[in-house]
């Protein structure tokens, strides 16, 4: 047994060693390193708990290794019979009471937390963005400033953004780990939450809630910029005029491709809402292809060639024209080009 | 055992006589033999799942084949492994840790067990059909509902007739336990097995019939075109996860309080103590279910439930860290001045108390609702429930397993390999899932088919991986104890020097259990004897004749018949001609409780002169 034992203890320290080399996850991705005001409050609810729980795992473990240690069957006294001992009223009065304490330690903090996070009273006073969950992508509609975009949600720091989140068809959860909690986004009600970002960055999200073969890929952005470039970035949106965006002659004939083979249908560039696709207003701002992908040319041209390759089940895939290459690089010349904004994830420190 | 003392009769007559047997230890050994298969079918899912997720963007399955699964995997865990595991070990002890000669009501035991079995054989059929159910285990509406193909028919009708099998099985033990017990054995007397085993079927009798009705509502949805959970029609989604969870929350407790009983009976035997705080220990069991009833919302903290909701909830699943606490330090208390023998079943035990202390630690961490907006749904919770349902229930099962394995089958299972089994489990189990906790925190969500190369969720991954591979090969080493076993040497009557009634019997126990119903004059009844030095049961009543049970075909015909009509259900959405084969297989089942009910059935009778015949 000792060999084991010897293991367990190398395999264990190999995992702890790991674990120091991975640090705490990659940055504006933890909830270890939080940027936010919700990702705050968790974290100290977080330690806390660990700490308290600690404790009580601290002392199992002693009187486990004592009771190991000192009262394993013994050479010579194989036969001996303990007491039979009944209980012992003060003892489990005791390990009664000390969990309850410890609960209520835990409790009180997690009320108050709770009921904070829940707080709608400022919203009307505050930036409120109408957000969408579809499979497999995220649509953003900003209340009261005719702006439209998908997977990218630009937001100003040090303010209070209220997500009015709603899915149009299956359970999705709304998660960024480094801002804040999940909250989901359920097809028949719509639920109420708030961001606060402390420091401009792009933070990553995922959808947290199954919803289905691509679940995995639901990535978006957070792009949190100071409240100046904000407004930059809002009065930009607002004047879009998609006609006017292509500048190259390729692009051009892209733009006409996208209209002929009703792209249109779905998608949109501009502040119209959508119903089916992603709005491309700032396409070539975006951080990302369809959320995972680096935002280059080929990966435009190959999301547009074989949809389903990169994101199994979304419903892009045949439903649209074969298009062929040539035609794809045009498109995605079209789509690089919609850069409504010199506010970009670049100017947020990306 | 019993196998090899039947093999002289021909693999006809034995296969015959578990189609047809009533009596529990042959059921327990079919539940055994059953669920074992299909924890090994759960295991090969768990490693290609670890497989797929050993690096970052791997395409080793499918995307669509990876959420078949993770589904699979976790429906087949629960349903079709932990529980009928559970229920060999309730049927080899309960009914002999009372002094009773049966179940309460042998026919329905077998029934119980042919529904688990045909409706597991009905969801598994759907990986060779069209397609595996891909909405997850707990099949949360819409995505459930509008999942295309069949698997999720598969799910629904495979889970109602396995769940009606369970139901009937926690009912029959319910009425055993209120009715069967020997002269004597009070309930303040009964061991903690047996009472573990009570609460857990009223647990049963209560939470099951919330999982019948949300997976009718789904059926119909699926089937008939209700809409029960289609918003645009007026549906709500969020009532099946009310549905669900209502039956799902009382599950883990349904999955671990027999557990914390087999903990119980192991620690005072191989510590040669009586139990610590016995009354307490009763007790928290009963609170530990009873608030399992009232947590159910705290797997919806982000559905939106707001701060009102969600407080209670949370106030209520730490209250229940109160109890459980009580039970670890009653355990810890028991072995506490013991005399402690480490073998095989007490390493489970043993290796039990760190394990699940830190999943019910993580447990009261979840349970913080603020907190538990960044745990929920991502590997942090993968870890805590694995730390809960693989550290307290397999665990559990294991224990209970070597415990009684002499009980079951006359032998004892190997030390050595035992061992082995125990350490690369217990290091596997540690290796694959504390790392998880850190990869939750660290932005991995759950049933995440790939993770990306950057996020740094790459060594996480794949230490979890490689300590998969551990739990596999303790696997592999037990199912190679049970064969070396089965050549092995004979077990005696009383191997562990126990305290119980049931090594009051012979190794294997005779088919009528005790030859003369036992007397009960105390707590750890056989232990009572002993130490008066008896060394043997008093009996309660003179040598007289035994009334047994006929053993009944019908239960197998009764099951196959809802398996067959399952099938009905399931395609007459694609050919409406289905529809015969739905009713056919129903009428069949309907007419073998027409012979049930009309054939007199009365059993037949052990006669005292063929009892004194018998060595003693």
């Amino acid at each position: 047994m000792k060999g084991w034992m010897g293991k367990f203890r190398a395999l264990s320290l190999l995992g702890l060693l790991a674990l120091v080399l991975a640090g705490c996850g990659r940055e504006n991705l933890t909830a270890l390193k939080p940027k936010g005001y919700g990702a705050e409050t968790s974290l100290h609810l977080i330690i806390l708990t660990t700490v308290v729980m600690s404790l009580v795992l601290l002392v199992v473990a002693i009187v486990y290794i004592t009771v190991l240690i000192r009262f394993r069957k013994k050479k010579g006294k194989e036969d001996f019979i303990p007491k039979q001992v009944e209980g012992n009223r003060t003892l489990e009065t005791v390990w009664t009471i000390i969990p309850i304490i410890l609960l209520i330690i835990i409790a009180v903090p997690t009320t108050i937390a709770t009921f904070d996070l829940a707080s709608t009273k400022g919203e009307k006073d505050h930036l409120n963005v109408e957000v969408t969950g579809n499979q497999y992508w995220w649509h953003f509609n900003y209340k009261g400033e005719d702006i439209q975009t998908s997977q990218d949600l630009y937001v100003p720091t040090g303010e209070k953004v209220y997500l009015n989140m709603k899915s149009s068809d299956v359970i999705h959860s709304f998660w960024v780990p480094s801002i804040a909690g999940k909250m989901d986004v359920n097809p028949e009600n719509e639920n109420t939450m708030y961001i606060e970002v402390n420091e401009e960055g792009v933070y990553w999200g995922k959808c947290a809630e199954f919803c289905g073969p691509a679940h995995s890929l639901m990535d978006f952005k957070i792009i949190a910029v100071s409240p100046d470039k904000f407004d930059q970035w809002v009065s930009d949106m607002k004047d879009v005029d998609p006609d006017a965006v292509a500048g190259s002659k390729t692009a051009k004939e892209g733009e006409k491709l996208f209209q002929d083979n009703n792209c249109m249908g779905c998608h949109a560039v501009g502040s119209s809402p959508v119903q089916v696709g992603p709005n491309l207003t700032d396409f070539g701002n975006r951080t990302k292809v369809a959320g995972v992908l680096d935002n280059t040319k080929e990966n435009v041209v190959d999301w547009i060639m074989d949809p389903d390759s990169i994101k199994p089940g979304n419903k892009m895939s045949g439903n649209y024209p074969e298009l062929s290459k040539d035609e794809a690089s045009k498109i995605a010349d079209y789509l690089m080009e919609l850069k409504p904004s010199k506010v970009t994830p670049e100017s947020a420190g990306e | 055992m019993s196998i090899a003392a039947t093999q002289k009769r021909g693999f006809g007559a034995v296969l015959w006589d578990y189609l047809t047997t009533v009596d529990h230890k042959k059921i327990a050994q079919l539940y055994l033999i059953a669920g074992g298969i299909f924890f090994l079918f759960g295991g090969i899912e768990a490693m290609l799942i670890r497989i797929q997720l050993i690096k970052p963007d791997n395409d080793f399955v499918s995307a669509g084949t990876y959420n078949e699964l993770i589904t699979m995997h976790g429906t087949t865990m629960i349903f079709l492994a932990a529980m009928p595991l559970i229920f060999a070990l309730m049927n080899v002890a309960v009914p002999l840790q009372i002094g009773a000669r049966d179940v309460a009501f042998p026919f329905l035991n077998s029934l119980g067990f042919w529904l688990f079995l045909f409706g597991g054989l009905i969801l598994n059929c759907s990986w060779f059909l069209g397609g595996a159910p891909d909405s997850g285990w707990t099949g949360y509406a819409p995505l459930s509902t509008t999942s295309p193909g069949h698997g999720v028919d598969y799910y629904v009708i495979g889970l109602q007739i396995a769940g009606a099998g369970t139901l009937i099985g926690g009912i029959n033990f319910l009425v055993t336990v209120v009715n069967m017990r020997a002269p004597g054995m009070t309930y303040m007397r009964m061991p903690l097995f047996t009472w573990a085993a009570f609460i857990a079927s009223v647990l049963i009798l209560f939470a099951f019939p919330a999982l019948t009705v949300g997976l009718f509502l789904l059926m119909f949805d699926r089937m008939f075109d209700t809409a029960f959970f289609d918003v645009s029609l007026g549906g709500n989604t969020i009532v099946w996860q009310h549905l669900f969870w209502v039956f799902g929350h009382p599950e883990v407790y349904i999955l671990i309080l027999p557990l914390f009983g087999v903990f119980s009976d192991v620690f005072s035997t191989f510590a040669k103590k009586r139990l610590f705080g016995y009354t307490a220990m009763v007790f928290a069991t009963i609170l530990i279910a009873f608030l399992g009833f009232m947590v159910w919302a705290h797997h919806m903290f982000t559905v939106g439930l707001g701060p009102v909701a969600n407080t209670i909830f949370s106030l209520a699943t730490m209250a229940i860290a109160v109890p459980t606490g009580i039970k670890i330090f009653g355990w810890l208390a028991t072995l506490w001045g013991g005399n402690i023998t480490i073998n095989s079943a007490m390493l489970w035990a043993l290796g039990f108390i760190p394990s699940f202390t830190i999943g019910g630690m993580t447990g009261v961490m979840v349970a913080t609702v603020a907190a538990d907006y960044q745990y929920h749904d991502t590997y942090f919770v993968v870890a805590h429930f694995h730390y809960v349902i693989v550290g307290g229930t397999i665990f559990g099962i294991f224990a209970g397993l070597h415990y009684w394995w002499p009980k079951m089958f006359g032998r004892i299972l190997h030390e050595g390999l035992g061992k082995l089994t125990f350490w690369t489990f217990f290091i596997g189990f540690h290796l694959t899932f504390f790392i998880q906790h850190f990869l939750g925190l660290m932005g991995m969500p759950r049933r995440y088919w790939v993770f990306h190369a950057g996020d740094h969720l790459e060594t996480g991954n794949l230490i979890s991986t490689i300590g998969a591979l551990f739990m596999a090969f303790a696997v592999i080493v037990f199912v190679i104890n049970v064969i070396v076993t089965a050549r092995g040497p004979k077990a005696p009557d009383d191997p562990w020097d126990g305290r119980t009634l049931e090594w009051a019997t012979a190794s294997p126990p005779a088919h009528y259990n005790f030859k003369q119903t036992p007397l009960v004059r105390g707590l750890d009844p056989l232990w009572i004897e002993k130490m008066d030095g008896n060394g043997k049961i008093t009996p309660a009543e003179p040598l007289g004749d035994i009334h047994m049970p006929n053993g009944s075909f019908l239960p197998f015909l009764f099951s196959l018949g809802l398996f067959i009509s399952g099938f009905g259900f399931i395609y007459q959405t694609d050919n409406k001609a289905w529809l015969i084969v739905m009713i056919g297989g129903l009428a069949f089942s309907a007419a073998m409780m027409f012979v049930r009910s009309m054939k007199d059935d009365l059993g037949y009778h052990i006669t005292k002169e063929e009892l004194e015949r018998e060595a003693d």
